[in-house]
């Protein structure tokens, strides 16, 4: 009996002291903080993604915290209703950024982009980029060993076992832009997400010369220009052989899509075509896939 | 005992197949592709336009800064195009395309067979005419020759290094043009001590290369301050740190050039090539390619010109043969796998590897069991596992602190490892990520 | 070219040293005959049941466990299985009952080694792990050990030299004896010589390095040495001490484990020098004779911290020593 009293009150002694102790050095290295980085940072999503360029969600906090104005601060996980919420609490006001969202700018599958070399190196399309072009003739396309796969914290972001190209899940993606830094080849863009997530690209970036690049693949953009053509906006521009859709002036009305003799250009979230114009050759293709 | 460096080191098996095999011209086919970015730096300038006539040794492309180096036409004919070929790099990069016609040659250049020994220019004079020559270090680094010779400020060198250890398995063309163009050699040793204006030189040689270092030794008695010196076989001696450990043990501090221990380091090809420049007036225009493989008819050194295709020269060793799995630039453990063969010879390509299919593919990895011999035979005496696993998490940081810029790319590591582990791959990504990483913190 | 062919592109370097982790796990089995050889000759056929046996349930618990469990190829080809089946009935009396066999098979893959994620991942050397586990829940059937079968006398079973060394010090076998392997204890521990031929083997064909076994077996014999100076009693002498009990196993076959011993040669160093150091405590010191097993599985708890603190000795960091 004595025993166990003297054990107890030992260790209650020990426990006391070592509170006390705790207790003691909190206070004299309390961090003194504005308590609002607390809030601002329970409004946000606490991903921690870094996607907004700031090291995590704290980070950001006290950035929006301590800046004069909202300008150039955007949590692109939050969207515009967090920063919004932000901007209440903080009594300043947030510039209304559009959402956007990753797009995968390569339509080179299997089926269209012949295997010429057989890549047998580490499983990283950064270690295969810096080796050479990749196993097709395509040097600009996707190597489809999902660099971006790794980088995305979302789980949006995944490779089709059938065509081996990623493709994003729209739900899940919070434009972050891991995906856009993981890619070595820089196929990944973010774009606008667009009312009821319509959405209209070219979905390849290869800049070699036309022939060049539909001998290696049949979907490649060949920078033929007929897309210019047909653009009522100015919203098209050939650079480096490859098209390019500007996102701010496209006012998606779609007759790029049907002209496009190698269906490089892609529409997305549109609902199908009047008889008359038929199926688009995109829908074709999707159905083949 | 022989000398050789005191860190790690593998000794693979040495299948110089093409040992002894005396140096064949290589006829200049149709065309050739002459690509502007032979050499680490920026990418030379060009100087001629589609329909311009040139000659062998007319200058096509100009050195586009300090680090850089001109390029020549390797052959006689008119100017194509300038278009983008698939080089080395395994992409597209510009390349003056020339058609060929007949063998017409620069007035300038001494095309005989004579040895010149005088060279009575100054320093300077020395430099230049090897900078306008073009020369690059011809064992595979393709680095600006002129610029290893001017020392940063307040640098000296003490001595200069030959680096003749031809270490790389099956590679034969530095023995070769060792055994032809013995006194060439010596002539150029000779040259390069007055651009550097040091007294001493070192012409480290493998021992597997007896024949070689009987003759440099029988030679060299003529040349003051030459000194040969036979080192024990193991790889990779070639490096160039390993090199200077080995010869005159020192150890070029981490981060730092050959220079801080009074050391200049020249490949033997170079030294040849630095000869034909100064004494010839001879651009490099050609390099000695060794053709080679298991499975290849004739393994053989070959004189080709620059621009000439990767499937010329195997066509003349007896063909790709039909089970060829990986072709390969230069030797076994440094060289660069290509995925085709239209691919045009640049200045660094010291040889054409072909590797049967049976051996072309890597085995399976599997998980690290720790036996550390990655590390045992690190010449860098760096934490090859360690630093994989950090790349792999993206740990820059550790990364750093554990010295991933160190790595000289060797490949000791992979070659050793008994799981298999693509430990290279990994550590060569970091090493590029971490250096962007302190450029990026110097800006 | 022809388009059927395609070439195969990886990074640098396309050639490899034919090394594998089987050829490494095969190497130590072969150097562990000799002393396989001995316990033959000491314990007859005890000696066949009892390694066949581990054998067998060490692959057969990481075969069911790879394939039902974590549901992976089986990796049973490696070959380190079989190693670990060896290594645990080396270390292990020739009269244990088969079921107590089958109970450290299964917590020496089970528990030392799938559960971390198989080889490579583990911590600690799962044969110790399968034998302190025994030791522990049957320390009876654990610590009695048949009398070798050519020393003729009429006891049934004894204790190992430790024991007596500890316990009754003037009943030990002479030195010549414990060279050869002629005295009760574990299988595969009782031949100083037949082990040091294994440790020749494995130098040779360049299996382990030297570090990790001169680091234990030196510090053991100049701690005990030092002692033996200020006190000559049996108890403190080196020789007996680095011929008996599990030492020599250990610090050949148990220490040097790949995944479970540090990395750098200076790490090994330090490793091995804490090995010989406790064990050298518990043998003294402690409750029980032996204290092999506890340093080694002790120290591969601290394997990840040397490894954090000591790294290899790198190029140029000597500055001009011509």
């Amino acid at each position: 009996m004595n025993a166990i009293l003297i054990a107890v009150a030992l260790l209650g002694t020990i426990g006391a002291a070592s509170a006390a102790i705790l207790y003691l050095v909190g206070q004299k290295f309390k961090v003194i903080e504005d308590p609002l980085i607390e809030q601002v940072e329970d409004i946000l999503p606490g991903a921690n993604c870094g996607g907004c360029g700031f090291p995590g969600c704290r980070g950001f906090a006290s950035a929006v915290v301590r800046a004069e104005t909202m300008d150039g601060l955007f949590c692109p996980v939050g969207g515009q209703e967090t920063m919004d919420k932000i901007a209440s609490l903080l009594g300043k006001t947030s510039p209304t950024t559009s959402k956007k969202i990753a797009v995968v700018r390569c339509n080179g599958t299997c089926e269209y982009r012949p295997q010429t070399s057989i890549y047998d190196g580490a499983p990283s399309c950064a270690i295969e980029a810096a080796l050479y072009g990749g196993e097709t003739d395509c040097f600009f396309g996707c190597l489809g060993l999902g660099d971006c796969v790794e980088a995305c914290l979302f789980d949006a972001i995944h490779i089709n076992p059938q065509t081996l190209l990623p493709e994003v899940n729209e739900d899940k993606c919070t434009a972050c832009g891991a995906c856009v830094k993981a890619c070595p080849k820089d196929i990944i863009e973010l774009r606008k997400q667009g009312p009821k997530s319509r959405r209209i690209f070219v979905s390849c970036v290869n800049e070699d010369k036309g022939a060049i690049a539909r001998k290696a693949c049949e979907v490649a953009c060949i920078g033929c220009s007929k897309c210019v053509q047909v653009c009522a906006f100015d919203a098209i521009t050939i650079k480096n052989n490859v098209a390019y859709i500007d996102d701010d002036k496209c006012r998606l009305c779609r007759k790029c899509v049907p002209v496009c003799p190698t269906n490089s250009i892609w529409e997305l979230n549109f609902p199908p075509r009047k008889e008359k114009t038929s199926a688009s050759p995109k829908e074709e293709i999707k159905k083949t896939v | 005992m022989l000398k050789t460096f005191r860190i790690g080191g593998i000794h693979p098996e040495a299948n110089k197949l093409s040992a002894g095999k005396t140096i064949q011209s290589i006829e200049i086919p149709a065309e050739v592709s002459i690509p502007l970015a032979q050499h680490i730096g920026a990418p030379s300038q060009p100087v001629v336009k589609r329909g311009d006539k040139v000659k062998v040794g007319t200058l096509i492309g100009k050195s586009a800064g300090f680090v850089s180096a001109n390029i020549h036409s390797s052959v006689s004919g008119t100017v194509k195009k300038i278009d983008k070929v698939v080089d080395i790099s395994g992409y597209r990069r510009n390349a003056v395309i020339i058609g060929v016609e007949g063998d017409e040659w620069e007035d300038s250049i001494d095309r005989s067979e004579t040895l010149i020994k005088e060279c009575n220019l100054s320093q300077k004079e020395i430099i230049d005419k090897i900078a306008s020559a073009g020369i690059v270090g011809m064992g595979g680094a393709m680095f600006p020759t002129h610029v290893k010779l001017m020392p940063p400020p307040g640098m000296k060198a003490e001595v200069l290094i030959i680096n003749a250890v031809e270490c790389e398995p099956y590679l034969t063309s530095d023995h070769q043009l060792m055994m032809e163009k013995t006194e060439e050699i010596l002539v150029g040793t000779t040259i390069l001590m007055k651009a550097l204006n040091v007294s001493k030189a070192i012409i480290g040689i493998e021992n597997n290369k007896k024949d070689a270092i009987d003759k440099f030794t029988q030679y060299a008695t003529s040349y003051a301050g030459i000194s040969i010196q036979p080192l024990k076989e193991r790889y990779p001696q070639g490096g160039e740190k390993q090199l200077i450990d080995a010869l005159i043990r020192r150890q070029v501090p981490s981060g730092e050039l050959p220079i801080s221990v009074g050391a200049v380091v020249q490949n033997v090809g170079t030294t040849f090539a630095v000869y034909e420049a100064v004494q010839k007036n001879k651009p490099l225009i050609e390099r000695i390619v060794t053709i080679t493989g298991k499975e290849v008819k004739n393994p053989c050194n070959v004189r080709s010109r620059i621009g000439i295709s990767f499937q010329t020269l195997i066509d003349f060793a007896g063909g790709l043969p039909p089970t060829t799995g990986k072709i390969i630039s230069g030797g076994p453990m440094m060289g660069k796998a290509v995925a085709r063969t239209d691919i045009p010879v640049v200045k660094g390509i010291s040889g054409i590897l072909l590797i049967p299919l049976s051996e072309a593919r890597r085995k399976a990895p599997r998980d690290c069991i720790r036996c550390a011999k990655c590390i045992h035979v690190c010449p860098m005496g760096l934490n090859p596992t360690l630093l994989m696993n950090l790349t792999e998490y993206t740990v820059w940081d550790r990364a750093e602190k554990n010295h991933i810029t160190d790595c000289i790319e060797c490949g000791s590591c992979r070659y050793t490892c008994p799981a298999n582990r693509p430990l290279l791959d990994y550590i060569r990504l970091g090493k590029g990520k971490v250096m962007d990483i302190i450029k990026a913190r110097k800006n | 070219m022809d388009m059927e062919t395609k070439l195969v592109v990886s990074p640098s370097p396309h050639i490899h040293s034919g090394d594998s982790i089987p050829k490494n796990m095969y190497g130590v089995l072969i150097a562990l005959i000799p002393a396989f050889l001995v316990s033959l000759y000491v314990f007859r056929l005890d000696a066949v049941l009892i390694t066949v046996f581990s054998v067998l349930f060490c692959v057969g618990f990481e075969y069911l466990i790879t394939k039902f469990i974590l549901k992976k190829e089986p990796t049973i080809s490696d070959g380190s299985a079989i190693l670990t089946g060896v290594l645990l009935a080396f270390n292990l009396p020739s009269n244990l009952p088969l079921w107590i066999l089958a109970i450290g098979a299964l917590a020496a893959i089970g528990i030392g080694k799938m559960s971390f994620g198989g080889l490579g991942n583990n911590i600690f050397n799962p044969a110790l792990v399968g034998r302190i586990f025994l030791l522990i829940s049957f320390p009876a059937q654990m610590t009695t050990w048949p009398v070798p079968a050519v020393a003729a006398t009429d006891a049934v079973t004894s204790a190992t030299v430790l024991a007596n060394l500890k316990f009754n010090p003037d009943n030990l076998p002479s030195l010549t004896h414990m060279l050869l392997g002629i005295e009760g204890g574990s299988l595969g521990e009782i031949s100083a010589l037949a082990l040091l031929l294994g440790l020749g083997y494995m130098l040779w064909k360049k299996i382990i390095t030297w570090h990790i076994p001169t680091a234990i077996l030196g510090t053991v014999a100049i701690f005990s040495g030092i002692l033996y100076l200020i006190n000559p009693i049996p108890l403190h002498h080196p020789l007996i001490h680095l011929f008996s009990g599990g030492l020599m196993l250990g610090a050949i076959f148990m220490a040097t484990d790949y995944v479970t011993s540090p990395l750098t040669k200076k790490g090994m160093l330090i490793y091995g020098f804490f090995i010989g150091i406790i064990t050298m405590c518990i043998r003294l010191w402690g409750a029980y004779p032996e204290g092999m097993s506890f340093a080694i599985v002790l120290m591969n708890g601290f394997t990840p911290l040397i490894n954090y603190y000591t790294t290899p000795k790198r190029f140029g960091e000597v500055r001009k020593n011509g």
